[in-house]
This record gives C-alpha cells, sequence and structure tokens, in this order.
C-alpha cells in the first residue's frame, strides 16, 4: 500500500513538475498568491452594492487565514467604477494589464459588465459569475470567457409561466412591464413558455417608463381588457404603486410579482401589507427574516461567518447573503482548480460545477454549469404573501430550455 | 508678504504686453517642439493601460476646454455639458455601429450636431443668467439619459443595452497597436482644437468674448451684439465637448445611457476649476486632474474614496485658488521678475 502510495506520488509529482514550472509564467498567479480581479459600485447612486463586495473581502479574508489554495493566498483586489461604464473599462483594464489578474469574479452591473464583456473575451480572460439578472451572461457559443450566476429574469418568467400553466385553467394574461432590459426579459421568459402564437394572440402588455410618476393609467388600461391575471415587472417603487393600484380598484387578478421587488420594507409595507395578499413570487436565497431559517445549519454558518469577520455588517441585508454565496462559489472554483490556477482551468472548472450545495441557496438548489450551460443557478422556489410575510409553497421549478 | 502682494500686479502687468514682444522666435519654436515630444513621447514610454489611461485625460482635457469657453471664457455657467457629451458619443457610435461608417467621418456630423443643440441651448441662455442658467442646462445633463432609453429612439440608441463600436485601426499599416494609434488620434484632434481656440481666444472674437464676460453693458456700448456672441459661444463650446465625446465613444468602444449620467457635467466642471477657469493650458490640466486624481483617493481609501476625493479638491481650492493655471502664471511671472 505504502509503496502503491510511493509511486503514485512520485508520478503525480513527475506530472505536476512542468505545471510548476509553467505556473510562474500564467498570468495572475506567483508562487504565494492568486490574484483575483473584481469592480463594484462601491460610491455613487448604486453604492448600496458595494457591500458586496466588502462581504467577499471578509470571505477572502476568511479563506487565507485557513491557509489559501495550494500554498497560495488570494490576492483580492477590487475597484470602485461607481456602476460607470467607461469607468469600469478603466479598471478592467487596469486589473488585467497592470494587476495582471488571473481572472474576474463577480464584477457587478449589466452595463458595466456589457462594456467589457468583448475586451475579456477578446483576451480570454475569464469574466467569472457577474452580478446581473440580465439574460445575455449564459450565451457560451459567442463569450465563452463570461458566465453568470443567479437566475436570469428570463428564467424567472418562465418559472412563473409554468406555474400559471400548471393551474390547468383558462387564463388571460397581462403584463406591466418597465421599458427597459430588465423589464422586457419577462417579456421574452413568458412568451418561451406560453408559446409565441399562443401569446401573441392573447396576452396583452403595457410599458412603464422609469420616469413615469406612477403606473396607474397601465392599470388601468389592462384592467380594461378583461385580463384575469397580472405580471408586474416593475422596479421596487412602481411595484408597491401598482400593487396598491390593483387592490383598490377592486380588480381580483392574480398577481405575479418580479423578485427584484419583493422587499418587505421597500415594496410590501409602502404598498400596504394587507393589500398584497395573494402575490406570488420567487426567490432563491435564504433569507434571515424568515422564520422557517431560525436554526438552519447553513444560516448559522451564514451568521457565524457574519459575526467574526465582517462585524459590521447588517444580517438582514440580502447583499450580505449574497456575497456570502459567491465567497463560498470562489472557495469551491479554487478548489476544484487543484493547484492549477491557468485561466483555461479556472474557466473549464466555472463550467465544471456538479450539484455544488451553497448553505444559504433554498433547499434542493445547487450551482451547476456545464461546456454548453453557463447558467449556474436556474432553480426557483415560489413563494406568496399573506400579509405579513413570504411563504414558500410548492417544490422547486426549474426555468425552460430555449 | 511683500512680495506675494506684489505678484498679481506683476501677472497683470506681465502677462499681457510680454509673450509676443519679449519671447524670441527660437524660444517658441524650442517650446514647440518640446510640447509635441512630451504629446507623442508616451506612445513609446508607456504600457498600453497606461496609455488608455492618457487617451482618456486628453478626452477629458479636450471636454473642459469646450466649457471653459462658454463658462471661462464667456461667464455662463453651464452644469450641462455632459449632455454634448453624450450627443457627441451618440453620434459617432449610431453611425459607426448602423452605417458602418469608419471614425474620422464621424466626426464632422457629431460636431455639427452638437453645435447646432448648443446653438439652439444659447438662446435661452440668452434670458437666464447665473444660477438660472446653471439649473436650466443642469437639467439637460439630468435629461439626456432618460432621452437616450426613449422607446421612440431606441432602434438607433439601443436603450438602456448601449452601442459597441471599434476602434479604429492604425493607417497605412503604421506600426501601432489600437491603443497607441487611439491616443495618437486623440492628441491630433485635440491638439488641433486647442490651437483653434487658442487662436479664436487672442483674436477680436475672443476679446470680445471676455468683454461680455466682464461687463455686458460696457461691451454692448461699444458696439458688440451680445446676443449673436453669447449663443456663437455656446456652439463652439458644445461642439468642442461633443468632439471629445466622440472620441470617448471610439476609446471606450462602448455606449449606453450610465455612462452619460449628470455626474459627467459635474466632473467636467470640476476640471475646469481646478485647472484654472478661462484658462486653455488649465483646461489641460484639469482633464489630467478629473481622471487621475479619483483613482489617487481610491489608493488612499478604499473605504471612502469620496471623502478623499473632496479633501484633495478642497486643498487644491486652497493652495490653488486661481487653479493650475493661475499658478503656472505665478511661476512665470516670478521667473521674469528675476530677468
Amino acid at each position: 500500500m505504502l509503496g502503491r502510495r510511493h509511486v503514485l506520488a512520485a508520478a503525480a509529482a513527475g506530472l505536476a513538475a512542468p505545471g510548476v514550472v509553467r505556473a510562474q509564467e500564467l498570468p495572475g498567479v506567483t508562487a504565494t498568491e492568486i490574484r483575483i480581479g473584481n469592480t463594484m459600485p462601491y460610491s455613487g447612486p448604486n453604492s448600496a452594492y458595494g457591500v458586496i463586495g466588502r462581504t467577499e473581502q471578509a470571505y477572502i479574508r476568511m479563506l487565507n487565514e485557513q491557509g489559501g489554495f495550494a500554498g497560495r493566498k488570494i490576492n483580492w483586489i477590487s475597484y470602485d467604477d461607481g456602476f460607470s461604464p467607461p469607468k469600469t473599462v478603466e479598471q478592467i483594464r487596469r486589473l488585467v494589464e497592470q494587476d495582471r489578474v488571473a481572472f474576474l469574479f463577480n464584477t457587478l452591473g449589466t452595463p458595466t459588465n456589457s462594456a467589457v464583456q468583448r475586451y475579456c473575451n477578446q483576451r480570454k480572460v475569464p469574466q467569472l459569475f457577474v452580478a446581473t439578472g440580465a439574460d445575455k451572461w449564459g450565451n457560451w457559443q459567442e463569450f465563452p470567457w463570461t458566465m453568470g450566476w443567479q437566475p436570469s429574469y428570463r428564467t424567472e418568467a418562465q418559472i412563473y409561466a409554468k406555474h400559471l400553466l400548471s393551474q390547468g385553467k383558462d387564463f388571460r394574461l397581462a403584463i406591466i412591464f418597465q421599458n427597459d432590459d430588465f423589464g422586457k426579459d419577462y417579456i421574452a421568459g413568458l412568451r418561451d413558455v406560453i408559446g409565441a402564437q399562443r401569446f401573441d394572440a392573447t396576452v396583452k402588455t403595457a410599458s412603464f417608463e422609469i420616469t413615469d410618476p406612477t403606473p396607474d393609467s397601465q392599470i388601468l388600461s389592462l384592467q380594461g381588457t378583461g385580463a384575469d391575471t397580472l405580471m408586474i415587472a416593475l422596479g421596487p417603487k412602481a411595484a408597491a404603486q401598482a400593487i396598491r393600484k390593483t387592490h383598490d380598484i377592486g380588480w381580483n387578478a392574480q398577481r405575479y410579482l418580479t423578485n427584484v421587488s419583493l422587499s418587505v420594507g421597500a415594496v410590501m409595507q409602502p404598498a400596504g401589507v394587507e393589500k398584497g395578499i395573494g402575490i406570488i413570487t420567487s426567490g432563491y436565497l435564504k433569507e434571515q427574516g424568515d422564520a422557517a431559517w431560525r436554526d438552519d445549519p447553513g444560516m448559522n454558518e451564514y451568521r457565524a461567518f457574519m459575526k467574526q469577520w465582517m462585524p459590521e455588517g447588517d444580517l438582514q441585508d440580502a447583499n450580505t447573503v449574497y456575497g456570502f454565496a459567491l465567497g463560498r462559489t470562489l472557495q469551491q472554483l479554487l478548489t476544484q482548480c487543484d493547484g492549477n490556477f491557468s485561466r483555461e482551468n479556472v474557466m473549464k472548472q466555472a463550467a465544471g460545477l456538479k450539484t455544488v450545495a451553497i448553505p444559504v441557496l433554498l433547499p434542493g438548489i445547487t450551482l451547476d454549469t456545464g461546456p454548453q450551460d453557463y447558467r449556474p443557478i436556474q432553480k426557483m422556489q415560489l413563494q406568496r404573501w399573506d400579509g405579513a410575510s413570504w411563504v414558500r409553497f410548492g417544490g422547486l421549478i426549474e426555468g425552460a430550455e430555449v | 508678504m511683500s512680495v506675494s502682494k506684489g505678484l498679481p500686479a506683476d501677472a497683470a502687468i506681465a502677462a499681457i504686453p510680454l509673450p509676443a514682444a519679449a519671447t524670441p522666435a527660437w524660444q517658441r519654436i524650442a517650446l514647440v517642439l518640446l510640447g509635441l515630444a512630451a504629446a507623442i513621447a508616451p506612445i513609446f514610454v508607456l504600457e498600453s493601460f497606461h496609455l488608455f489611461q492618457l487617451t482618456m485625460a486628453v478626452i477629458m482635457a479636450l471636454a473642459v476646454l469646450g466649457l471653459n469657453i462658454v463658462t471661462g471664457y464667456n461667464g455662463q455657467i453651464s452644469l450641462g455639458h455632459g449632455a454634448f457629451f453624450a450627443v457627441g458619443a451618440y453620434c459617432t457610435a449610431i453611425l459607426m455601429s448602423h452605417f458602418d461608417w469608419s471614425f474620422w467621418p464621424t466626426l464632422p456630423i457629431s460636431a455639427a450636431v452638437c453645435a447646432g443643440l448648443g446653438y439652439g441651448v444659447g438662446f435661452p441662455a440668452l434670458r437666464l443668467a447665473g444660477h438660472y442658467l446653471a439649473l436650466t442646462t443642469f437639467s439637460l445633463a439630468v435629461a439626456v439619459p432618460q432621452i437616450l432609453k426613449h422607446k421612440s429612439i431606441e432602434d438607433w440608441t439601443g436603450g438602456v443595452q448601449g452601442l459597441f463600436l471599434v476602434k479604429p485601426d492604425a493607417p497605412f499599416g503604421l506600426p501601432l497597436s489600437s491603443d497607441q494609434w487611439m491616443y495618437l488620434v486623440a492628441v491630433i484632434v485635440a491638439g488641433a482644437c486647442f490651437l483653434l481656440v487658442w487662436n479664436l481666444i487672442r483674436s477680436r472674437i475672443g476679446r470680445a468674448l471676455m468683454a461680455t464676460r466682464d461687463h455686458a453693458t460696457a461691451a454692448e456700448a461699444m458696439g458688440m451684439d451680445i446676443g449673436s456672441l453669447k449663443t456663437k459661444a455656446f456652439a463652439l463650446s458644445a461642439m468642442i465637448t461633443g468632439i471629445a465625446g466622440s472620441l470617448s465613444a471610439v476609446a471606450i468602444e462602448f455606449v449606453a445611457p450610465d455612462s452619460f449620467s449628470f455626474g459627467v457635467s459635474i466632473t467636467l466642471f470640476v476640471g475646469m476649476v481646478v485647472g484654472g477657469v478661462a484658462s486653455i493650458l488649465g483646461s489641460l490640466f484639469g482633464g489630467l486632474f478629473v481622471l487621475f486624481v479619483p483613482n489617487i483617493a481610491e489608493a488612499i481609501s478604499k473605504a471612502a474614496p469620496g471623502v478623499i476625493y473632496g479633501v484633495i479638491l478642497i486643498l487644491f481650492l486652497f493652495l490653488l485658488p486661481d487653479g493650475f493655471a493661475g499658478l503656472l502664471r505665478r511661476i512665470a511671472a516670478k521667473l521674469r521678475g528675476r530677468g
């Protein structure tokens, strides 16, 4: 047994030796560190998201304290881009050309990531697990070096359509959507599942400009079409107004709500908690406020992490849960790389996540990717507003294959 | 104390009559050659990332120059030049990505569009002064990103998704990378604009602009057409800022409404004040400042880069109340005083 082990070890060392020599030349990888780059809006109107970067920073500090990976510590370089695409281009170029990072991780924002997507793919720099809900990050044919993480808005809309169809009733669907890429992804997703022909023939849509003061007139005109089901694909403020309006005019439609606007404090309470009863939305992360997770081992792990490594963080903030989940994803990725941190291997491992459990994801939701599947999370669970909190129901639902 | 008190007076006397008369021709030629060398050297010295940063700084300097014409030389406060910057960028982006134009021919188009827009904005500016004008132009800067997203023009602007374009490659098989060529393009275009503005400001029109700023009634009494001057200054200023926007679109290779938030207008204003109001060379410094100083601030403190930036800004205004250009003027005056 010992002998065989020695032989194996010697063979492994022999195989690894060229790798070690090569490691000196790998971008972002030295004998003692792996450099990973990131951009976040630490300043500007979207700076609330900056806490994601800080949570990841804290998680990486923990990983480094625990010994790092294959003898290397992570050097996490995170710059502020203020959610401004020109600044993102500058910061990403700084990361790639000056800091020579091995890869980019969880850079935040749709326009900001769009601005550098082509650059990253031309240079073959992995642009991994970008923090945006747009649908375009799963495009492995055209952009093989870019990958998303969370379920896209389109996947989410597909899930609502599946639920709607599963009721087995006839329905007349109306959609109110914010007139941008976010809102339009819901049209696309619902259309995917309902079918183009039926969708175009029966579904009524009304667009809402983010500059409009209220969506009231759109709600009234949609009610006038005789629809009995309403999809609300609006940002928090307009969603709250829409929920209130549908209730006040006595429109008894089954309402679906984008999970962008599921915040209790920012949407459900301003709308009036009793006016939203019965609304259906979806989720994939556990929430600190949900009583079901009071003694959950996964959430306990998150709470212990926060207590030790990020005592100033807000447990209630969903962004810290998100940051923790991404930190765990990074840990899995680097473990899976097994000492070979070349960009090719990092990308290969990112596209080789197999039922990776993350403690703060809802039970049953795992990370799964493949060379032709760049959408790590595709399952979600529906939840219904009962007047006080969101109550999860039914099993996990997956988006459609399109 | 007495020395520093004497300085402004010296400067006032020295700055006007001396340069043309006292600087020998060989010195002027040497200065021009030195400037050219300083402008071209980075191509061979800097890595592509730093070259890219410098390209962006030159572009910002050009945009600040545009603002300086209307605010610095003509005294009309504009907080809306980010709007012209955006329109210039979108002109180039639309022509390049929808019509497959190459970069150069888009420049005159975007210059013309921005000049026209600036001329239009110039008219309300005739009736508004000071704070009211600042607010009116500011509303322009706030409105433009949302207008760009509007569905009626979404097919052209690409809506929130923005538009992608590609940097021009070096022509005639010049052995330059696209970053090096982009820098050269920015320097050539900006250089030409700086030269033209330099000449304009030293001409009859330039003096008329400043006279309008300093005392409109006196200027009018001397026969200047204030209305025409003000609207034309606005047009020229918008045109130059628009050209800078065009350059930025190709340098970044992407335009989106989020790239042109009202913060851009404020950034340009900061660049102008720090560089020196009513100074051409100051605009160049302003461009360098707004690009590099936020990075320095971030390097000092990740937690609160805004605070550090603010402190640096206040220090600058405290130590150089008349901007970088003012410092240069003082140094020059001191040297001449000794000579």
